[in-house]
């Protein structure tokens, strides 16, 4: 009896977390004018007035790009620490991981304040740069948590036979780590790009005038009032955000069999 | 340079770039923002250098902004314990379910993907004037016209609920899977009912997650500043709001920048009476 009864209050909890969810997907699809309820039928409408939105398409570029260089310099970073981390005794090492997420610790207004303070203050104000390490300091502790958990079940011994048999340092490296690694290394940078696409708090701080991203954008729209062009956004984002990654791991999961792995 | 001194140097050189970035991007700012907090704002041009408590005395003593301290305090309490009495059962229900459990641990991760803006102005679908729930009952009579169910602290509330609730199951979850199930069959066997197991044994051993998902949603609702724009209404500014209005409104930096230690004090202590009883590892391993 107990037991039924968590299993409900666990699918209604579930509920919760995404009904409002298909609500955006489903209204994206609605043929009513006003994009609200009732429902009048279907249509890809509000698709198509989307792509046909400059403000939006550069926002989405923007986002990319941002998210993109983000991912490269947040993942080199956080590969190289968590390496040190994992594969060496490091002294103080409780001190140094705590550092090294501190950024999830530290409220992000707090940290976009800091930032754009002290930045402003060695002559780099509002600009893309800014925003750009903005986001890298922000991802990397994130990249730094997954890259480690996922670095403590590479074996060694692999490494030790290769160096064993006669290769060196940097053939082992090349030849056996940095394969072993690359699911590590792909997950990370996915991670660092999911959240530097989605954050908005760090970034209202730091964008100059006249950039912005995908969900600053949305927020000035919402301003006025939601229209069911940014449900079509937000179904475009969840498909993105959310189907990519899941190919993206078909694909790895893919790779891995053929390879034999 | 002998084998071992590379040995010992090669970690420090993997850690530099990252630790610099930290340092640099992250460390220094926060001390500068420090003394800025104590520089005076020029009326025109650049602020005062110096020492000036006047930032400080009205960040301090003025009741506009206690209150509305108080009050980001109290939403973010109340956003915890929901989280915690919606999130344990469903965490539980996970870690003690046999066939559908990976189904349900990737819809768990699911909302970490989808942006944070969507899931937030979602309520407005439901909620609003012509949104699902008014569009319902309008449908079914119960009443004639729509109702305004946005707009105050209750949907500030709710819309944090719904951002933080999978922090919460995660690290529940996390703890519970780590929990031998033959203790509670134990606990049965020597008569405890399952309530009593559950509650002398499950409970207590599941504490250390219960605490983890408590402190980031704590933390993460205090320093929130869209959802209060998004789903408040006029009076429902949080401490965050507070800080943008100073810096990026009002262009008060010195103002703004003592605003924003004090959040980070306030929530700093908890970090640390956390850190100091629990320690950073358990945040680690639910973050992980």
């Amino acid at each position: 009896m107990g037991w039924r009864l968590i299993r409900i209050y666990t699918i209604l909890v579930y509920m919760f977390m995404f009904l409002p969810i298909a609500v955006v997907v489903l209204l994206s699809f609605n043929a009513n004018q006003f994009g609200s309820f009732p429902m009048t039928g279907l249509s890809t409408h509000w698709f198509e007035v989307l792509w046909e939105n400059d403000a939006i398409m550069r926002a989405f570029r923007t986002s990319i790009v941002l998210g993109l260089m983000t991912a490269v310099i947040s993942t080199v970073l956080g590969v190289l620490a968590s390496l040190a981390l994992v594969r060496y005794k490091v002294p103080g090492r409780n001190l140094i991981t705590t550092m090294l997420i501190a950024p999830i610790l530290v409220p992000e207004v707090v940290l976009a304040v800091a930032l754009l303070l002290f930045l402003n203050f060695l002559d780099i104000g509002k600009s893309f740069t800014l925003l750009l390490l903005g986001h890298v300091i922000f991802t990397l502790p994130f990249v730094i948590l997954v890259v480690q958990a996922r670095l403590v079940s590479i074996k060694r011994d692999v490494e030790e036979a290769a160096l064993s048999l006669g290769a060196s340092p940097r053939q082992t490296f090349f030849a056996i780590t940095l394969p072993l690694l690359m699911p590590a290394v792909a997950a990370g940078g996915l991670f660092a790009f999911t959240i530097s696409f989605d954050d908005i708090t760090g970034t209202l701080f730091w964008k100059p005038g006249g950039i912005e991203t995908v969900p600053t954008q949305i927020f000035s729209m919402l301003r006025n009032s939601i229209s069911p062009e940014i449900n079509a956004l937000g179904t475009v984002m969840i498909v993105l955000t959310v189907g990519l990654p899941l190919i993206g791991a078909a694909i790895a999961r893919t790779l891995a069999t053929r390879s034999g792995g | 340079m002998s084998i071992e001194q590379r040995e010992a140097r090669q970690p420090w050189i993997l850690l530099t770039p990252a630790l610099t970035a930290i340092v640099l991007l992250l460390i220094v700012p926060l001390m500068f923002i420090i003394v800025y907090s104590f520089w005076l704002k020029s009326a025109a041009g650049a602020d005062t250098p110096g020492f000036f408590l006047d930032n400080w005395q009205e960040a301090l003593t003025d009741p506009f902004y206690r209150d509305i301290l108080l009050n980001t305090l109290k939403i973010a309490a109340v956003t915890t314990v929901a989280c915690a009495l919606l999130g344990y059962p469903a965490a539980y229900f996970i870690a003690r379910s046999k066939g559908n459990r990976l189904v349900l641990l990737v819809l768990l991760m699911l909302p970490f993907w989808i942006s944070y803006i969507i899931r937030t102005m979602s309520w407005i679908n439901i909620l609003g004037v012509s949104g699902a729930l008014n569009s319902a009952m309008i449908w079914i009579g119960v009443i004639d016209e729509p109702i305004q169910m946005l707009y105050n602290e209750t949907t500030v509330i709710l819309g944090l609920v719904h951002f933080l609730l999978p922090f919460m199951v995660l690290n529940i979850f996390v703890s519970l899977e780590g929990i031998d199930t033959n203790l509670e069959d134990a606990a049965n066997s020597l008569g405890a009912t399952r309530w009593q197991g559950f509650l002398q044994v499950t409970l207590p051993l599941s504490l250390p997650g219960l605490a983890a998902g408590g402190l980031l949603c704590f933390v993460l609702a205090a320093g929130t500043y869209i959802t209060p724009v998004i789903l408040g209404g006029p009076r429902d500014a949080m401490f965050a709001n507070l800080v943008y209005e100073a810096i990026i409104r009002q262009l008060n930096w010195p103002l703004g920048s003592a605003l924003s230690l004090m959040l980070l004090v306030v929530l700093g202590v908890l970090v640390l009476i956390y850190n100091r009883y629990l320690g950073m590892a358990q945040l680690a391993k639910g973050l992980g």
